[in-house]
């Protein structure tokens, strides 16, 4: 375990993402079977524990702790693993430290009754790095900014295979990865992956902004267009069993089989393929509001009501596999004539085409980003998140390369909002004031007075971040827990420009309005709060969104 | 009487109120008592000082012979009168070179003014000495359970470890030019480091005063700026911010280490872009900050600069008075700030 430790700690403070392959390669090199399979394992995220939680961490520190000490320790930290690997009280006991290979096998073996204290024990025998690594492993989340992909990179290099192949292989292999080693090293066969409907990963875009003279960059002939929704990315696969039965799955973008959730489109899978596409609610044909969307998400029970109600739809972007031939490295025109042959093949209401939308240069296209009603979408278009645009030639890739594909998001909208609570993040922001709570003006009784009308996160550069981190210590008025309230007067406080998606009615919000994807656009600190926008403002954003 | 009598806050920190003196006020007052050199602590400009001499040259060192109108230096031990019946004396507080503690007697009654302090051993000043007292102010920079220092002999030898493990780099260590810093070298040295030790330019002063003062640091040499890229296998000391300078990227695939408390955290560790963290401080952490207020037999602690509310907390837990202060101008901005910002802010 300490071999283990050492290397996720030296990750967690490596920058540079080839010196984290290389570390992780190193260790794949050095520890032997089995043991670097479970390490494998930690590092994808492949593990699961059923009875061990972050819920059993929680009670064994809790048991051991300060209730309101733990509280204020967490809440510096900004991790629960970390503060209780910190805060462990040990009890000197046998200090044999176990590898990682039997602490695993224990977290699944060992029953729930007697699991707090084999953990408890473990804690005892390992350090501060060791307990950290070890209450990581069982939170599953390990935040080491080492993602699955480049674990599996990692092993990629140790032979050499391409990191895609790993993927490819990767539904077939099973903890502790003998084979997988076996066949990157040269000793062994090629893993068979034998789910008959594995996930792929993915295809991702890049922000088009994020390119240099963009316009003049890139050639309109080059690309094709077409609608972003605003739903849930999805993968629906379906493949055949060796007994000869069609096996449908459909998948989050994460990989995450979602098949349960929606058995109404899981019903209209029944072809051979794989299909990239959004998840959408229709309703007579029109596509439904994501506020709409998240009325049917995380339900625990699905019922015929909430599927009629909310009737789940699939709108197919690209085709990665059309019966059992993987058709990935096929340009997009050819990819999209085979989709196009396979939706109405399904002929199926449950699943349609997104249209692709046409375009001579890019003013014109511009213009229909700018009004999707007239630009294609019809009534759909308040569903329209903003525009894709995909190279014609470009074969699919997983992950997100530079270049084949760009989101081209619609302007988001704006408001103008005093910063009046503020609290410290998690993560890497843990330490700075880095959450804020805004609101905006409103008269009540003759009285203008501030009103809370969203939160966010996000959005700072690390330098405006310190910059409003160091606003906060200055203007603090008040102390609620690791809340402060921040001054906020007419003439005293920080006006922040805050862009969000959309906005929805909301009886939760004091406001009476709820924002989406709300963060931090800009720091007004040009203006002084008087001039921040009104309540009055949303309402009519409100009104136009809903009319 | 009330502790209150003795001592209060003001807008220029804390005031002795029948002396009329503050103690390390932040702004320019008539009367000031300065427990140790760190800037947010000992401001240029008062009327008088009343300090340790090596806290005087300090001062003088880092802000002109004229620092203040009158200079009056106390050693450790010696009991002065400082006005309306109140007797001062100094007592070593183990942070930095001349670092003190302040005692105040006032009608029988006993207040000591931490200060900055750390209780591990610290080859470069004089070991912290636990004053009996009814009243003990204490610093809180590391008032949390989460922070226990691990002992800083073993985070040099991790240091020299890495330096053994990467001939062909240079290793930078970030850490506080005053005190910090020294204490470092002084360590490299206990730990059998004999190469010379390279220092950023704003190191060079308070590295001399520390050498013409008989600190154990052995061979120091300013970095020459055309000579970055041959000093692979070296360490090299800097301030925290020179770590993220242009400054730092002309050594050979340099190792950014930073040598401070807030290294126990990792997101602290992180956000100063630190490589190798090194858990250094020179505070006290939970357990000593604990271990001296019971050493000092007090029934009332008042904690200032730091996680005020955890170590209060503790002291309720204890039967003990106790309540924050929240003194401006150190304290949380100065003890807690996001690091990265500034040298300041990674000084503990």
């Amino acid at each position: 375990m300490n071999r283990f430790a050492a290397l996720l700690d030296r990750l967690s403070y490596e920058p540079r993402r080839n010196a984290k392959i290389r570390l992780m390669a190193d260790y794949f090199r050095e520890v032997p079977d089995p043991e670097r399979g479970y390490a494998l394992a930690a590092l994808t995220g492949s593990l699961s524990f059923r009875h061990a939680k972050p819920n059993m961490i929680r009670s064994l520190i809790a048991e051991r702790t300060d209730p309101y000490l733990f509280a204020l320790s967490r809440d510096f930290v900004g991790d629960t693993a970390e503060t209780a690997a910190l805060m462990w009280p040990v009890e000197h006991r046998a200090n044999y430290v176990p590898p990682l290979s039997e602490i695993v096998e224990g977290l699944h073996e060992t029953t729930k009754a007697d699991l707090p204290n084999r953990i408890a024990g473990w804690l005892d025998a390992l350090d501060e790095t060791g307990r950290w690594a070890l209450l990581k492993i069982i939170t599953g989340s390990l935040r080491i900014g080492a993602s699955a992909r480049l674990a599996k990179t990692a092993v990629a290099s140790l032979g050499g295979v391409e990191p895609d192949e790993i993927e490819l292989v990767w539904a077939g292999v099973r903890l502790p990865y003998e084979d997988l080693f076996a066949w990157v090293e040269g000793r062994g066969p090629r893993p068979e992956n034998t789910d008959p409907a594995p996930f792929r990963p993915p295809m991702l875009a890049t922000a088009i902004e994020d390119t240099a003279n963009w316009r003049e960059a890139l050639k309109p002939e080059d690309f094709a267009a077409e609608w972003k929704w605003d739903g849930i990315r999805v993968q629906a696969v379906a493949g055949r069993d060796p007994e000869g039965h069609l096996v449908p799955r459909l998948y989050s973008r994460t990989g995450e089989d979602v098949s349960e959730a929606f058995p109404d489109v899981l019903g209209a899978l029944n072809f051979e393929g794989a299909i990239d596409g959004e998840l959408l609610i229709l309703r007579e044909g029109r596509v439904q509001s994501f506020n709409v969307l998240q009325q049917r998400l995380n339900r625990k029970t699905i019922t015929p009501k909430l599927t009629t109600e909310y009737p789940a739809h699939i709108r197919a972007y690209d085709l990665l596999v059309d019966g059992t031939e993987d058709i990935r490295p096929l340009p997009l025109t050819e990819r999209r004539a085979r989709l196009e042959a396979l939706i109405s093949r399904i002929a199926n209401p449950v699943i349609d085409l997104s249209p692709q939308v046409p375009f001579a240069d890019w003013p014109e296209l511009a213009a229909k980003r700018g009004d999707p009603a007239s630009g294609g979408a019809g009534v759909d278009s308040d569903a329209v998140e903003g525009l894709m645009l995909k190279r014609r030639d470009a074969p699919y890739v997983p992950g997100r390369p530079k270049g084949p594909w760009f989101k081209w998001k619609r302007d988001p909208f704006n408001v103008d909002a005093v910063l009046m609570y503020a609290q410290r993040g998690s993560g890497k922001r843990s330490s700075f004031y880095s959450d804020y709570t805004f609101g905006v003006w409103r008269m009540v009784d003759g009285t203008e007075e501030l009103i809370p009308v969203g939160k966010a996160y996000s959005g700072m550069t690390d330098e405006e971040l310190a910059r409003i981190d160091r606003f906060v210590r200055k203007n603090t008025i008040n102390r609620f827990g690791p809340v402060r309230e921040v001054t906020h007067e007419p003439d005293e406080g920080l006006v922040l420009e805050v862009a969000f998606e959309g906005l929805n009615r909301s009886t939760r919000h004091r406001s009476g309005v709820a924002m989406r994807f709300p963060r931090i656009s800009r720091i007004r600190w040009d203006k002084p709060p008087r001039e921040a926008d009104r309540i009055e403002h949303l309402e009519a954003l409100l009104r136009e969104a809903t009319a | 009487m009330r502790a209150e009598d003795l001592l209060c806050q003001t807008s220029h920190g804390l005031c002795c109120r029948p002396a009329g003196v503050h103690i390390d006020p932040t702004k320019p007052v008539e009367k000031a008592l300065i427990t140790h050199g760190h800037s947010d602590h000992a401001r240029a400009g008062h009327g008088a000082v009343m300090a340790t001499p090596e806290t005087l040259r300090i001062m003088a060192l880092r802000y002109g012979a004229d620092f203040t109108k009158s200079q009056q230096p106390v050693e450790y031990g010696e009991v002065v009168e400082i006005g309306g019946g109140v007797q001062a004396s100094l007592h070593p507080a183990g942070h930095v070179f001349g670092s003190a503690q302040i005692l105040l007697e006032w009608k029988g009654f006993r207040a000591v003014i931490s200060g900055d302090y750390k209780r591990e051993r610290d080859p470069t000043c004089a070991p912290f000495q636990p004053v009996p007292c009814d009243l003990f102010i204490t610093e809180a920079t590391f008032g949390l359970p989460v922070f226990r220092h691990p002992p800083a002999r073993d985070e040099v030898a991790k240091l020299l470890d890495s330096v053994e493990l990467f001939p062909e780099r240079s290793h930078l260590i970030g850490a506080y030019s005053l005190g910090k810093a020294q204490r470092v070298m002084a360590l490299l040295r206990e730990a059998g480091w004999e190469r010379p030790i390279y220092l950023h330019g704003a190191m060079v002063k308070l590295t001399e005063f520390y050498l013409s003062e008989g600190a154990p640091l052995g061979e120091v040499r300013p970095v020459i700026a055309t000579e970055r890229k041959n000093l692979d296998g070296e360490i090299v000391l800097c301030p925290p911010s020179a770590l993220q300078d242009l400054w730092s990227r002309k050594f050979p695939d340099p190792v950014a280490a930073m040598a401070s408390g807030w290294m126990r955290v990792r997101a602290r560790a992180r956000q100063n872009g630190a490589e190798l963290p090194l858990v250094i401080s020179d505070h006290a952490d939970w357990d000593d900050l604990q271990r001296t207020v019971l050493e000092t037999g007090a029934e009332e602690i008042w904690v200032t600069h730091g996680a005020e509310e955890a170590l209060v907390h503790w002291c309720h837990q204890q039967g003990l008075m106790a309540k924050p202060l929240h003194l401006v101008g150190y304290g949380e901005e100065e003890g807690e700030p996001a690091p990265g910002l500034g040298e300041e802010a990674a000084a503990q």
